[in-house]
Order: C-alpha cells, then sequence, then structure tokens
C-alpha cells in the first residue's frame, strides 16, 4: 500500500495521542454519533434488510468462488464496448501502468473521483513523483489534500476535521492549488461548500484526463459503476477526453440485476440516504459523448493471497459502506490515523493485515485493535463476521502457520513480541487442565490478599493505571462449596 | 433435570458471592444445581488472544467436566457464548486443518445445554419473576456478547422489572462496549480506558446507586474504573440483585 504509511507506530501507541487530543475525540464523537443513528432509522424502514443482507452475502460469496470465470468475462465485455484492460498484480505496477497511461496523452494534470484503490496503492504521490499533478474533487478528499492531511475515514475522509478547521486549510491553502477561497471566508457549511465548487469548477473544466475508482463493475456488460453524492464524480467521468478506472478485482458482481441489491444496501449503510445522489455507469467508449478513450486497471495488491485464505477472504465481500467505522467505539476514539492504512476502523483491521501481510508492527497489532463487541458484524450490509476474521488474524500473528503471500504457500514464523504472552497463555491452560493446580493458586491468592497492592508496576500498569484491582476474597467459590456442601450447611 | 453451575474461573477466584447468588436463587427457584470441582475455565481468554489451539485442551476438559449434565448454566454472557458460538467454530477448524472431526464430536453435546443465567431462568423455567427484592435504583448494562453473541435480549430486562422494591432507569449507550474485550484491556488500555470511562458517565449520569450486568468481568472493569473515578456507583453482578430477598436482602 502507499508509502505514506510505512514506519506507523503499533495501534496502540498510535491511539494513544488520539484519546488524548480532546478536539479530535470531540469531532468524532459527533460525527459517528450523527450518521451511526440516522443509518440505523434509514435501515429500520427496509422491512427485508436481513434477506438484502444476505442476498449481498451470496451475490459476492459466488462471484468470489468464481472470481476467475467472471474477470475474463469482464475483460470480454470492457474491450467489445471499447475500453482497454491492464492488469496490476501491486501497487507499483497500477502506479506504472496509470503514470504511462497519463504520460501518453501529454498531459500534466489529471482530476480524480475519490477512490480507495488509488488512495491504496499511493498513485497520487506516484504521479506527482513523475511530475503529474492529480486534484482530489470529492469534498472531504479536497481538504484532505489541501490540508496536507491523510484520510481518516473511508466515506468521511475529514471526519476528523470540524468547520472551523476546514475554514483555515481553505484560506490557507486554495491559492496554492489554483483559484483561492474568496475573501471573508467564514465556517458556514454554506460558504465552505461555494469555495470549493468555484475552486473545484476550474479544475473540472481544464482537465483533460480523469482518473477514478469504482464501486462495482458488472462482468455481463462491461459496465463500471460509481456511487457519489456530490455531483464531482459525474464531473471526472463525464467532461475528460481520457478516463481511466483503478479497481479491485473483487469488485465484480455478475449481472446488471445483482446491482438491485447494493444500491438498496450500500446507501442506507453508508450516508443513510434512500437512495443514492449520483450513480453513474458507464461501458466502454461512445462516439461523440463523453471520453473517447477508457482504460481499467484491475488491481489484486494482495487480493488473491486473501481469497486464498479460507476464514479471511470474507473481507473482500466488503462494499466500503463505512458502517462499521461509524458504530465502532475504538474507531470512534483511537481515530482512523492510528490504523495505518487508508483502510481504518474494524474493516481496516482485517483488511490491511491481509492485503500487505502481517509482517510489520502496525499489521501485526491490528488484530487486536478491538474489543471484539460485535457491533461491526451486526451492521454490516454484506455480513462479515469481523469478530471472526480478527480473532483468526491474532492467531496468525502469535501462532504463525501457513498463508498465501504473492501466490505463494509460505509458513510465518509466530511474531516476535509475544514469548512472555505465550508462556503464560502455556501455563494457564496447563492450570485449567489440572483442577487441584487452579485450586492451589486460588488459594495462594486469597491467603496473600492483605499483602495485595492496589496497583500494579510494570506492564501491570496497563491495567492499574486507570482501574483500581478487584479485592481478592478470602476463598474461592469452590471452597465456600465444598466447606458448606453447597450452602446446605447454611451459607457463610 | 441434572444441572450443574460453570461458574467460570473468574468468579470462582474473584467473585464467590455471584456464585453463591446463583446457588440461593437457583434452589430457591427448586433447582438442585451441582457444582462439579473439576471445572476450570472455558478457554475464552486463550482463544480470542489468538492462542486457539491452547483452547483446545480446555475446551475437552470442559466437555468432559460437563457432558453429562441436562443443562449448564453460566453466570457470564461472554463464557456462555464462548461455548456456544466459538466451541462448534473450533470444531470445524479442527476438520477444515484436516485433523478429522474428534474435537467438534467432543464439543457438539455441550453446545445445545449451556445456558447464560438469565436464559435458564427465563427460557428453560419460564420465570421472570423470581420473587426478588432489591430497594435500590438500578440501571442496566447489556454486556456485548451477551447482548450481540447469545442474543439474550429483553430477557435480563424482564427479570429485573419484576423485582420488588427495584427502579430500574435507562442507561445512555447501553448496547456500547465498556472497553473491556479480555486482553483488549491491556494490549491497548488507553482506548480501553476511555471506554470505560464514558460507560461510567454515562451510567453516572442515570442517577443509579448501581450498575448491573450479567457479566463480571466487563463489570470489573467497570467497578475498577468506577473506584478510581471515585464515583458514588457500584457495579453488581444481576445474580446477586435476583437472589435478594426480603427476608435476606443483599447489600
Amino acid at each position: 500500500m502507499s508509502g505514506t504509511y510505512l514506519g506507523m507506530p503499533a495501534f496502540a501507541d498510535a491511539a494513544r495521542e488520539a484519546v488524548g487530543n480532546t478536539t479530535l475525540r470531540g469531532n468524532l464523537r459527533h460525527a459517528t454519533h450523527t450518521i451511526r443513528a440516522k443509518r440505523a432509522k434509514a435501515v429500520t424502514e427496509v422491512s427485508d434488510w436481513a434477506e438484502l443482507r444476505e442476498a449481498g452475502k451470496r451475490i459476492k460469496d459466488h462471484t468470489l468462488r468464481h472470481l476467475d470465470r467472471y474477470l475474463v468475462r469482464l475483460e470480454e465485455s470492457v474491450t467489445a464496448a471499447g475500453g482497454v484492460v491492464h492488469w496490476a498484480a501491486d501497487a507499483d505496477e497500477a502506479n506504472e501502468i496509470v503514470t504511462q497511461l497519463v504520460k501518453m496523452t501529454g498531459e500534466t494534470e489529471v482530476v480524480k473521483v475519490k477512490s480507495m484503490a488509488t488512495q491504496e496503492i499511493g498513485l497520487n504521490e506516484a504521479l506527482e513523483a513523475e511530475g503529474i499533478h492529480a486534484y482530489e474533487t470529492d469534498l472531504a478528499e479536497l481538504i484532505v489534500q489541501l490540508g496536507k492531511d491523510r484520510p481518516s475515514h473511508i466515506l468521511v475522509p475529514a471526519i476528523h476535521r470540524n468547520r472551523g478547521e476546514i475554514r483555515d486549510i481553505f484560506a490557507r491553502e486554495m491559492s496554492e492549488w489554483g483559484r483561492p477561497a474568496p475573501e471573508g471566508l467564514t465556517d458556514s457549511p454554506a460558504e465552505l461548500a461555494e469555495a470549493a465548487r468555484l475552486h473545484l469548477r476550474e479544475k473540472f473544466l481544464r482537465a483533460k484526463v480523469g482518473i477514478s475508482g469504482a464501486n462495482f463493475m458488472v462482468a455481463e456488460t462491461g459496465t463500471l459503476v460509481v456511487v457519489e453524492s456530490e455531483g464531482n464524480g459525474r464531473m471526472c467521468l463525464t467532461l475528460p477526453e481520457t478516463l481511466i478506472s483503478v479497481v479491485g478485482i473483487e469488485k465484480i458482481v455478475p449481472t446488471w440485476q445483482d446491482l438491485e441489491v447494493f444500491l438498496q444496501t450500500l446507501p442506507r449503510s453508508s450516508t443513510a440516504e434512500r437512495m443514492n445522489p449520483y450513480t453513474s455507469t458507464w461501458t466502454g467508449t461512445t462516439d461523440q459523448d463523453g471520453p473517447g478513450a477508457f482504460h481499467l486497471v484491475l488491481l489484486d495488491n494482495g487480493r488473491t493471497d486473501t481469497l486464498a485464505d479460507e476464514v479471511g477472504r470474507q473481507a473482500l465481500r466488503c462494499i466500503r459502506c463505512s458502517a462499521c467505522l461509524n458504530v465502532c467505539p475504538v474507531y470512534e476514539r483511537a481515530g482512523g490515523h492510528a490504523y495505518g492504512s487508508v483502510y481504518p476502523g474494524p474493516i481496516g483491521a482485517i483488511l490491511s493485515p491481509q492485503l500487505r501481510g502481517t509482517g510489520s508492527e502496525i499489521d501485526a497489532s491490528l488484530p487486536y485493535a478491538s474489543s471484539l463487541c460485535g457491533a461491526c458484524y451486526e451492521v454490516c450490509p454484506v455480513a462479515i463476521d469481523i469478530p471472526e476474521v480478527l480473532v483468526h488474524l491474532r492467531e496468525r500473528v502469535v501462532q504463525g502457520g501457513e498463508v498465501t503471500r504473492e501466490g505463494n504457500k509460505v509458513v510465518l514464523r509466530p511474531a516476535k513480541g509475544h514469548a512472555a504472552e505465550r508462556a503464560a497463555m502455556r501455563a494457564a491452560r496447563w492450570a485449567f487442565t489440572h483442577a487441584g493446580a487452579l485450586r492451589t493458586g486460588q488459594r495462594v491468592a486469597s491467603r496473600t490478599r492483605r499483602f495485595h497492592p492496589r496497583t500494579l508496576p510494570g506492564p501491570g500498569r496497563a491495567w492499574s493505571g486507570t482501574r483500581d484491582l478487584p479485592p481478592v476474597p478470602a476463598e474461592p467459590f469452590r471452597d465456600w462449596w465444598q466447606r458448606t456442601r453447597g450452602g446446605k450447611d447454611g451459607d457463610r | 433435570m441434572r444441572v450443574a453451575l460453570f461458574l467460570t474461573c473468574v468468579n470462582d477466584t474473584l467473585y464467590p458471592d455471584t456464585g453463591r447468588a446463583v446457588v440461593k436463587l437457583l434452589t430457591r427457584l427448586g433447582v438442585d444445581v451441582d457444582f462439579p470441582m473439576a471445572q476450570t475455565c472455558c478457554g475464552q481468554a486463550h482463544y480470542n488472544t489468538g492462542y486457539r489451539r491452547e483452547a483446545e485442551p480446555l475446551a475437552r476438559h470442559f466437555s468432559d467436566v460437563f457432558g453429562e449434565y441436562d443443562a449448564i448454566v453460566t453466570p457470564s454472557g461472554s463464557c456462555g457464548a464462548m461455548v456456544r458460538e466459538l466451541y462448534p467454530r473450533m470444531g470445524e477448524r479442527a476438520r477444515a486443518e484436516g485433523r478429522g472431526d474428534t474435537l467438534a464430536v467432543t464439543l457438539a453435546p455441550v453446545v445445545p445445554k449451556t445456558y447464560e443465567l438469565t436464559e435458564f431462568l427465563v427460557d428453560v423455567l419460564g420465570v421472570t419473576d423470581v420473587g426478588a427484592y432489591y430497594p435500590h435504583k438500578v440501571t442496566y448494562h447489556p454486556t456485548c456478547h451477551g447482548l450481540r453473541g447469545l442474543g439474550l435480549g429483553e430477557r435480563p430486562l424482564r427479570l429485573l422489572q419484576a423485582v420488588k422494591g427495584l427502579e430500574l432507569v435507562e442507561l445512555p449507550g447501553a448496547d456500547e462496549c465498556c472497553g473491556f474485550g479480555g486482553t483488549f484491556a491491556l494490549k491497548n488500555p488507553d482506548v480501553s480506558a476511555a471506554m470505560g470511562a464514558d460507560k461510567v458517565r454515562n451510567a453516572e449520569s442515570t442517577g443509579a446507586e448501581v450498575l448491573c450486568a450479567a457479566d463480571n468481568s466487563c463489570l470489573m472493569h467497570i467497578g475498577g474504573t468506577m473506584t478510581r473515578l471515585r464515583t458514588g456507583i457500584r457495579p453488581v453482578h444481576i445474580a446477586e440483585i435476583l437472589a435478594s430477598t426480603e427476608e435476606e436482602p443483599a447489600v
């Protein structure tokens, strides 16, 4: 994935900073709780939500099971409709393909539709290195780009910013990139939107190359679908002469009819809208209308490896709605940046360590960035059992084992830094399979209880830094049970 | 019906009062409950931290200890969910790894017989009024594995609503996790503590004297946070409220 995130500290360290930042906590709390409540309302309006969820899951599972077939079908359809299909095994290949395609047009500027796939591969940075300026046109992505910031949410990338911060960024940065912000800009939403509109209009009308991702690709017709709510996407998809779309291979659906399910579940799950405002579809090229050249870059970048894992592959069902982020109590407090990936929140915690592997410190810590409360699974419109995959990836971290990397089976060694924990788990397992040993331990704890401190030193501070320890009782339950014959000899 | 109490290792070691309350409550309702002395731990902490293979002997041990009973009652939503949701999954994983059906077959019998306490009361015994008396203002926190894992739904609330003298007040943000999460509390202490503090502030805002839940692991975290933040509210397991009567009131 993007080099922007290399060298991230492990999740717990990054989260510590976010937890202490009261402005950020306030922004996130307000935003996630608002979207959360709206989504809940939008979902209850649909009487067959459970069936739609199950249908979405099945369509995705079916497509993933036959992905090889559907990818070839898609390539045929797109080619027949006048598009050109490119295959990219990883981020570097995809960036190279896109860079060459832009260079062939002779242009040095591109406008972009909001796209997670291009964020994932760090396309903007790769283009910049070749002297090509990529302009984000989604309002929130524009805020992030102007602020030289990183997105912290899949759907609402600037969720960590409030209106005042956005005003300051616009007033300070817009002139560097193009049309400056109007004089005396305030933090009223209408004024901020107008400033962005004026700034972006110039870019839309000038750009000869547009770059997008896609929410769906329909195999039977070769149609791509972008779902957005500002209309900037449609500008980028229709005005330029050349359109390049970078899309993850898991975004296929077999037929148009399958869209029926997702165009109901995606808007309600993500923005809590009953119907999506701007749904753009295009099939190859059309004479004298829209871009005359269309390139589709199909991106693997770890997806085939993820597909090889029986438990983890369900993460590929994800339609990037963000409902799991908005209900996650950990995301709400840690913020998106702590996840060290363009995919934050619960879905990111299972996607990043699979797409990138568990080799880095941040990726090995992500499976633990959850209390396993299950709220994410409950709201997921394609029923990804995120807690199940989190635990599965924890196993991969602490126990190692066979995984697929770059198409090859490799055996991972257990991650470093878990030796003490592993020993403790083994010791506990031994004690718990020897009831006598457990009892001895309990008695020692009970008899020495007057000497127990209220707080713990060293690693124990992780608990007692913020929480008192529970007092140890005078006798464990099992001793009371035996002494009183289950209370038959009196309660005390 | 032969009924066994699976108290859980945490309750056995740290919260024997909860165990005594369950025994008192079930005895009062005419259930002759047994406590098999060989019981230890369901393996949840091992499993959820990524040590599935270390959890397997504990699951087999659980099955050995409790297999012969007709019903296994546990005053813990998360340990109940471990047996009901995750034991079948452990069996499936072993099978997928080419280790045959042995684990799945060994664990299968205990899965449908394991009940969280409030499920056992409402679904098996068919009671919601257990004849309890508890003259306090109480708010209820539905713990995650009870709420979303086992689907306890309204059962605990119905039981609490039937308690004489008890004033039940709604907890804002009730369905949000308290931040315990087993080893999560140690691996991500800052986020865990922030979640705990928010939960405690929400509980305080209700004016309740007692925060009640059906899982002492969560209450250990919430209670530890409450005393550290010097709040007046205290954590009490639902079994202790339901066991309390006018003759023998719990404090």
